[in-house]
């Protein structure tokens, strides 16, 4: 994750609280977003980052996971992720990002 | 009539020393981790001047492979060799290290390299006999100096060093004791830039079959900032390089725009060259030192060599209509605006739906598409995945939200209208440009009828906005004759026509 994405993120879990925060994420690859979700929930595991060593154990989702999905008026859903959903392999992005939730 | 593509040049130059010395992955590495493992490994992952002559991207981007023969090679291509790889292709060449640093101080006007004398005397030589340098290149180089000296000059004056397999060869001083515009790690990229967009010039000259005098006018669309402590990017690479490849009749300016800025400068060439502003207009770019090693880690970590070891450069020519060279279609544009919004699919829509609406044709209608043409042998092990293909898919993915491609045809359509990625991942370089000289070939060779170019840019990452950028444009085969044809039948046939109507009335007259 960008190192001044990780300073932001940091710094809202600290003027908004952890546990008030989720962050959502719209890597195109299963293995980019599960690097983001580890870096916002268990520490930057690249240790170039502003989050190395820190676990703020954020709530993290990808836009396409259906936890989302359902969060969305359809219609604008559709107009600004409809076709990203039929490019995308959202299996392996929900695994991934099922396999780091499992981790905290 | 529209402006042509008159030739096309693509080079890469072989930089392996500047990866560990240069490249930001690594000195970030070593501000931040000065004992670190990785930069321990990275000599030990670095390419031989032969297998980077024999990696089958690069022989694809110098013009000696088509994409298409490119896509039949088994992936991944890291650990194949191509046999009977040569140096010199078509558009360009693979220049190894030794050669450019000649170059760089040919480019250099303000005394600033400075190259070791063992160095110097054992490759001039071979930089002078590269059939592309001429005589007034080589004048430019200076005599070698001690080693001493050069030590010196890192010591005592913050000179940037260069190497040569690992050895001290040479440096680049400082231009200015207290001005970071005019700092030796300033001079250094800029003059790497600068050099490599040189040999992009004189083999997109060479390649056009024009005359150097012929160039009235040159735009750099590379990604680096030239100028002082009161005119940071205050420019200009252009004509600074213009000078150096000879172009003596040409003025010039530097168009940027992050990744997008190449497909920018070929719009406004073309326009200037239609306008009838300028007969001949070059877009030029040299590459960028910071992006050597970017994905380093990644390709270390996973066994790989540092895919990333060269600087790329291009050039453009775009002249008036020749009648037989390829057209740049300006009435069929696309644009991202500031309104658009950023969500893929606008961007795809105004990138490449939007201009077809214009002229009434249909995605499909395209027969190949050239986006971001990353190599994906670089950008998979780094977890970015195949940058062309998922570019690919949205517009597949886009034709069929359209309605115009059914939705069991979409893994075909990234075959038949994609490519696979071979270029370097530097920055404006993969950007659309790669592959404007193949498309020029394949539509006068009648293998298709038009390709899309598009360039997308992120400017955020300059930090004055949060917004995406990009541009498109259509090329097709020359249509001066039809237009010359139609605009001479058309008044015949109006003639004809008028001699009809006039017989059928007197007709009906007489019937009556």
């Amino acid at each position: 994750m960008d190192l001044e994405n990780q300073k932001r993120v940091k710094e809202f879990a600290e003027e908004y609280g952890a546990e008030n925060l989720v962050v959502v994420l719209g890597a195109a690859e299963g293995e980019a977003a599960g690097l983001a979700a580890e870096t916002v929930t268990l520490g930057d595991p690249t240790f170039a980052g502003p989050l190395t060593g820190v676990q703020l154990g954020l709530a993290v989702y990808h836009v396409c996971e259906p936890e989302i999905k359902e969060e969305f008026d359809p219609e604008v859903y559709d107009e600004q992720v409809g076709m990203m959903e039929m490019v995308l392999d959202i299996d392996d992005i929900c695994d991934e990002m099922n396999a780091i939730r499992e981790q905290l | 009539m529209n402006s042509v593509i008159k030739g096309a040049s693509y080079v890469l130059v072989h930089t392996p020393d500047m990866v560990l010395y240069n490249g930001t992955t690594q000195t970030t590495e070593r501000i931040v981790n000065p004992d670190s493992e990785y930069l321990k490994e990275v000599p030990n992952h670095l390419r031989s001047y032969e297998d980077v002559v024999a990696y089958w991207p690069n022989q694809t981007y110098i013009g000696n492979v088509h994409p298409d023969q490119l896509a039949e090679v088994e992936f991944p291509w890291y650990d194949k060799k191509m046999e009977g790889a040569d140096r010199y292709g078509k558009y360009g060449e693979i220049m190894p290290e030794e050669e450019f640093l000649f170059l760089v101080q040919a480019s250099d006007m303000f005394e600033v390299v400075k190259l070791e004398k063992g160095f110097v005397e054992k490759y001039k030589d071979q930089f002078a006999k590269n059939p592309i340098i001429t005589e007034d290149i080589v004048a430019l180089t200076e005599d070698g100096v001690e080693l001493s000296e050069i030590e010196a000059l890192i010591n005592d004056d913050h000179a940037e060093p260069l190497y040569f397999e690992n050895q001290l060869v040479g440096c680049v001083k400082p231009a200015h004791d207290i001005d970071v515009n005019l700092s030796a790690h300033v001079m250094h990229e800029n003059l790497m830039s600068k050099a490599s967009s040189v040999l992009a010039l004189l083999y997109g000259v060479r390649n056009a079959g024009i005359d150097k005098a012929d160039v009235e006018y040159v735009i750099d669309c590379a990604e680096e900032a030239c100028g002082d402590m009161n005119q940071r990017g205050g420019g200009n690479f252009a004509k600074a390089a213009a000078e150096v490849a000879g172009l003596v009749s040409a003025s010039g300016s530097d168009a940027r725009g992050f990744c997008a800025a190449p497909t920018h400068a070929l719009i406004e060439a073309a326009a200037l060259v239609k306008s009838g502003a300028y007969k001949t207009v070059a877009v030029t770019a040299g590459g960028c030192t910071a992006k050597l090693g970017m994905n380093g880690k990644d390709h270390i970590k996973k066994g790989l060599p540092i895919l990333e070891d060269c600087l790329g450069g291009f050039c453009v020519i775009i002249s008036e209509n020749d009648g037989v060279s390829p057209e740049i279609d300006l009435g069929m544009l696309g644009r991202h605006s500031v309104g658009t919004g950023s969500a893929p699919q606008n961007v795809i829509g105004s990138l490449v739906a939007d201009p077809l609406d214009k002229v009434g044709m249909k995605i499909t209608d395209i027969d190949k598409f050239s986006p971001e043409m990353q190599n994906p042998d670089i950008t998979k092990p780094a977890g970015a995945g195949d940058v062309p293909l998922a570019n690919y898919k949205m517009i597949a993915a886009l034709a069929v939200k359209r309605g115009e491609l059914d939705r069991k045809e979409l893994a075909n359509f990234t075959k038949e209208h994609g490519l696979t990625g071979w270029a370097p991942t530097q920055g404006h370089i993969p950007s659309g440009v790669p592959y404007v000289g193949f498309a020029a070939e394949d539509i006068k060779e009648g293998k298709i009828k038009n390709a899309m170019i598009i360039g997308k840019g992120s400017l955020f990452l300059g930090r004055m906005t949060n917004l995406f950028d990009g541009v498109s444009f259509v090329i097709h085969g020359n249509t001066a004759a039809e237009e010359e044809a139609a605009a001479g039948v058309s008044e015949e046939e109006v003639k004809g026509l008028i001699a009809k109507a006039m017989k059928d009335f007197a007709a009906t007259l007489m019937a009556e």
